[in-house]
């Protein structure tokens, strides 16, 4: 059993996930890229939110002009060790300038929640052992960074040049 | 024969009855692939006491009554570096 | 061994401030966390591996080995003496150094790692990331703030990239290593190439100083030469441009097989015309959104760590007269100081019959009295496994000569067939197919003969127990690959590779030797040399000239079928 943790907080997820070849059902959905490209029209036309969820393979500009149609993006960790996600968060975020709820799922660690939350990542699907305070020590282990991210987090440089 | 690295310390294991030992001349022989296959299984299920990583089984011969690996791979690794003679297992069993 | 105390020096290195100390040592407690929740089994050992690798932390054959990083090579005195402590504390009283200047212990325990990251950050060392699928320690020229040769010192850039790439959140779990190396001059002393990314500090034609950045080479299973990625980058510009580069090979290379994972094959793949393109949009994307860009007075600040110490002046230039032991290593292992009176003296960790780039914890201490005495408190670890002092006087040399006499690092052989580079191979190794120290060992001791080894000349053994190739062999003049031939040790000889600025892939020969025979076949080869070699052509020059096949002839000739 998985739940949702988003915004720092334990969240209701109202996406329903719809396979490649089952009906769409009312309400929000979940769908693959492929599925998308498939049904795009009927998704586009629907006004219930769409989330779409991406494999570590897919590319989100595959999403093109769409991407700000979705209120989701959920980005798969088919293993923890493919860190593709990493760079497709911080694309949706900066080229692509999406808002909506990225979301993390599929097999990755605590000890990579820090990083996905500089990348751009705001929610996360965690096994049922995982909790808010595991998710709140994870953002805390290292108090300051080196390089500038999505998250727009002060660097160590800049806090330097603060000092003086 | 099967064998294992200790978690805490890296140290190499041999597997004896339910236990570990040392030192390769106390480990255990499975005669036949049947009984080693076994040895690995009930190893592998125990990975989650967190006592010991890697268990894997390795093949040894009868050399004129002493067991010995047929790898070089598992020779250095039952006595230690052949570079540096006085550490690794080669050096505690003189001092045992 | 009675030392006489020695005040220890404080090099001209970049220092920590309390950032960096909290970074560390937030690190540090993060690690022992993890530990933790490995020994109570919160943690498998599947989600621990990639954990504990980027805190440098290996599981080999006999135990767990640590990789501590020494970034661009650089240590203190004071670092050096904390290494002696935890050789001696922890481990087995030795340490080794290794080809990408780190520095290995091999007896470990898991148990008291996190108690080692704690006195290793007391003196502003650290694991981070040296292993594991990430940006590794940023290497560079060991001679950076001595020689004259350079257009800047590359250290203070490379010191920039350590800190860009350190826990970068969008490149901890890349698709394999990557290895970065930074140099400024036209003679590479850090194997630039050879490496999947380097930068190489060069002078444009209207005299302005920027950056050249190649990519996509490696050693390994498929070895390949780096190409050039951009000619020129401007110095603001570079962080900018490495993350593009970066950010390409996260998000483009394959996941799908780990022996085709590495910037090379990406690269090789879609062609460097193709690479280029694609770094070039994610740069000017970067370039505008301008987080990226390195304001001068970062770079000046950085610069001024490294500022060159106040030597002195009027010092005799002379090299003095101390007999013929110590002109033959003045020969090899003394090189021109961009400072009048001063000179670099290389320390080959190479005495024929010595582990190659091995030291003891005694060593390492009277290595440390050494820089705080004569070098400003200061040595730098070469990647070919030595070390060098890098700033001592002329008149000095004959006493540092005496004592590393005494050490057993006195071998005048820096870049003689003896200076052999060794991975630690199946003596240590989890990964090795073969021994490849005893190789080295056996080799350095038949060639030992230093006439002999003068009338040689420049030649570069490296060896390698396995495909992986951390013995560099593949840029051998003479490179050894180990191989497992049914169960036992067979030695490839590998011909005409190159780590310098004239960068070249060593061809294999063919069949695999004994172990009792490789010393025999790569006599037979350096005689083929000896043979064939025209006026000034090293071994290298001698082989790119006639080929392999009057080598390979030499070499199977008299050799067992293999």
């Amino acid at each position: 059993m998985t739940k949702l943790i988003k915004s720092g907080a334990y969240a209701q997820d109202n996406f329903s996930p719809v396979a490649d070849d089952a009906p769409l059902p009312e309400g929000a959905v979940i769908v693959s890229l492929a599925r998308f490209q498939k049904d795009r029209a009927a998704l586009l036309a629907r006004n219930t939110p769409v989330g779409v969820r991406l494999q570590s393979s897919e590319n989100p500009e595959l999403l093109g002009a769409d991407v700000n149609h979705f209120a989701l993006v959920a980005l798969e960790f088919p293993k923890f060790r493919d860190g593709r996600a990493f760079s497709w968060a911080r694309l949706l975020r900066t080229r692509l300038g999406f808002t909506g709820e990225i979301r993390a799922v599929g097999d990755f660690l605590y000890d990579q929640v820090n990083y996905q939350h500089r990348v751009g990542f705001d929610a996360w699907e965690v096994p049922d052992h995982f909790t808010l305070e595991m998710f709140n020590r994870a953002l805390s282990e290292i108090t300051n960074v080196y390089q500038p991210s999505t998250d727009g987090k002060k660097t160590i440089r800049e806090l330097r040049a603060a000092l003086k | 024969m099967l064998t294992a690295n200790r978690l805490r310390d890296g140290d190499v294991l041999y597997r004896k009855g339910d236990g570990w030992v040392l030192m390769l001349a106390d480990g255990e022989v499975y005669g036949d692939q049947a009984s080693a296959d076994a040895a690995l299984a009930a190893a592998t299920s125990e990975l989650a006491r967190n006592e010991f990583v890697a268990p894997y089984l390795f093949e040894v011969r009868d050399m004129n009554g002493k067991i010995v690996p047929v790898k070089e791979r598992e020779i250095i690794r039952a006595a230690g570096p052949t570079v540096h003679p006085h550490t690794g297992k080669q050096a505690d069993h003189l001092h045992a | 061994m009675l030392n006489t105390l020695v005040k220890a020096i404080a090099p001209n290195m970049y220092r920590y401030d309390e950032f960096d100390a909290q970074f560390v040592g937030e690190r540090v407690n993060q690690f022992a966390g993890q530990v933790a929740r490995r020994l109570s089994g919160e943690l498998t050992e599947d989600q621990f591996k990639p954990l504990r690798l980027m805190n440098g932390l290996y599981l080999q054959l006999h135990a767990y080995m640590l990789r501590i990083a020494v970034p661009y090579g650089t240590l203190s005195s004071r670092q050096m003496r904390k290494l002696a402590h935890i050789a001696r504390t922890y481990d087995k009283n030795f340490g080794h150094f290794t080809t990408r200047t780190n520095l290995q212990f091999n007896w470990i325990k898991l148990v008291d790692v996190p108690k080692i990251l704690r006195e290793l950050a007391d003196v502003e060392m650290h694991c981070i990331q040296t292993s594991g699928n990430c940006v590794r320690n940023v290497t560079s020229d060991q001679f950076a703030g001595a020689t004259g040769e350079e257009i800047e010192d590359p250290r203070p850039l490379a010191e920039i990239i350590r800190q860009w790439s350190s826990l970068h959140p969008e490149f901890v779990f890349l698709a394999r290593k990557f290895k970065i190396a930074v140099g400024a001059t036209e003679t590479d002393r850090a194997a630039l190439q050879w490496h999947d990314m380097a930068v190489q500090i060069v002078r444009n034609q209207q005299g302005r100083v920027g950056y050249k950045v190649m990519a996509g080479g490696g050693m390994g299973r498929t070895p390949y030469i780096a190409h050039v990625m951009s000619e020129f980058v401007q110095r603001e510009d570079i962080l900018a441009y490495l993350e593009a580069v970066l950010r390409v090979y996260n998000q483009d290379s394959r996941r799908d097989n780990i022996h085709k994972q590495r910037i090379k094959i990406l690269i090789n793949t879609i062609g460097p015309e193709e690479m280029r393109r694609r770094v070039q949009r994610e740069f000017e994307e970067l370039k505008r959104m301008g987080t990226l860009q390195l304001p001068r007075e970062e770079l000046d600040r950085i610069a001024a760590y490294f500022a060159a110490p106040k030597f002195e002046t009027g010092l005799s230039d002379a090299m003095p007269d101390a007999g013929p032991d110590f002109a033959n290593w003045v020969k090899t292992n003394v090189h021109q100081h961009k400072a009048p009176g001063y000179a670099i003296a290389t320390i080959t960790l190479k005495t024929p019959g010595q582990v190659p780039g091995d030291a003891t914890s005694e060593q390492m201490e009277a290595i440390a009295d050494l820089m705080d005495r004569f070098s400003l408190g200061e040595v730098r670890v070469t990647h070919e496994q030595n070390l060098v002092l890098p700033h001592v006087k002329k008149q000095d040399l004959p006493a540092i000569h005496a004592k590393l006499k005494e050490l057993d690092f006195a071998s005048p052989n820096a870049g003689l067939i003896t200076d052999i580079i060794a991975c630690p191979g199946l003596d240590y190794c989890d990964l090795a197919n073969a021994r490849s120290i005893p190789i080295a060992q056996k080799l350095a001791k038949r060639f030992e003969d230093l006439d002999r080894q003068h009338r040689i000349g420049e030649l570069k053994i490296k060896i390698s127990g396995c495909i992986n190739a951390c013995g560099h062999h593949h840029a051998g003049h003479i490179g050894i690959l180990g191989v497992d031939k049914k169960g036992v040790e067979f030695y490839q000889l590998v011909l005409g590779g190159s780590g310098a600025e004239d960068a070249s892939v060593g061809t294999i020969m063919g069949p695999g030797f004994g172990e009792h025979e490789i010393g025999d076949a790569v006599e037979r080869v350096v005689d083929v040399y000896l043979a064939e070699r025209t006026d000034g052509e090293r071994f290298l020059d001698t082989y790119r000239r006639i080929g392999m096949e009057k080598f390979k002839a030499a070499a199977y000739q008299g050799a067992a079928a293999a």
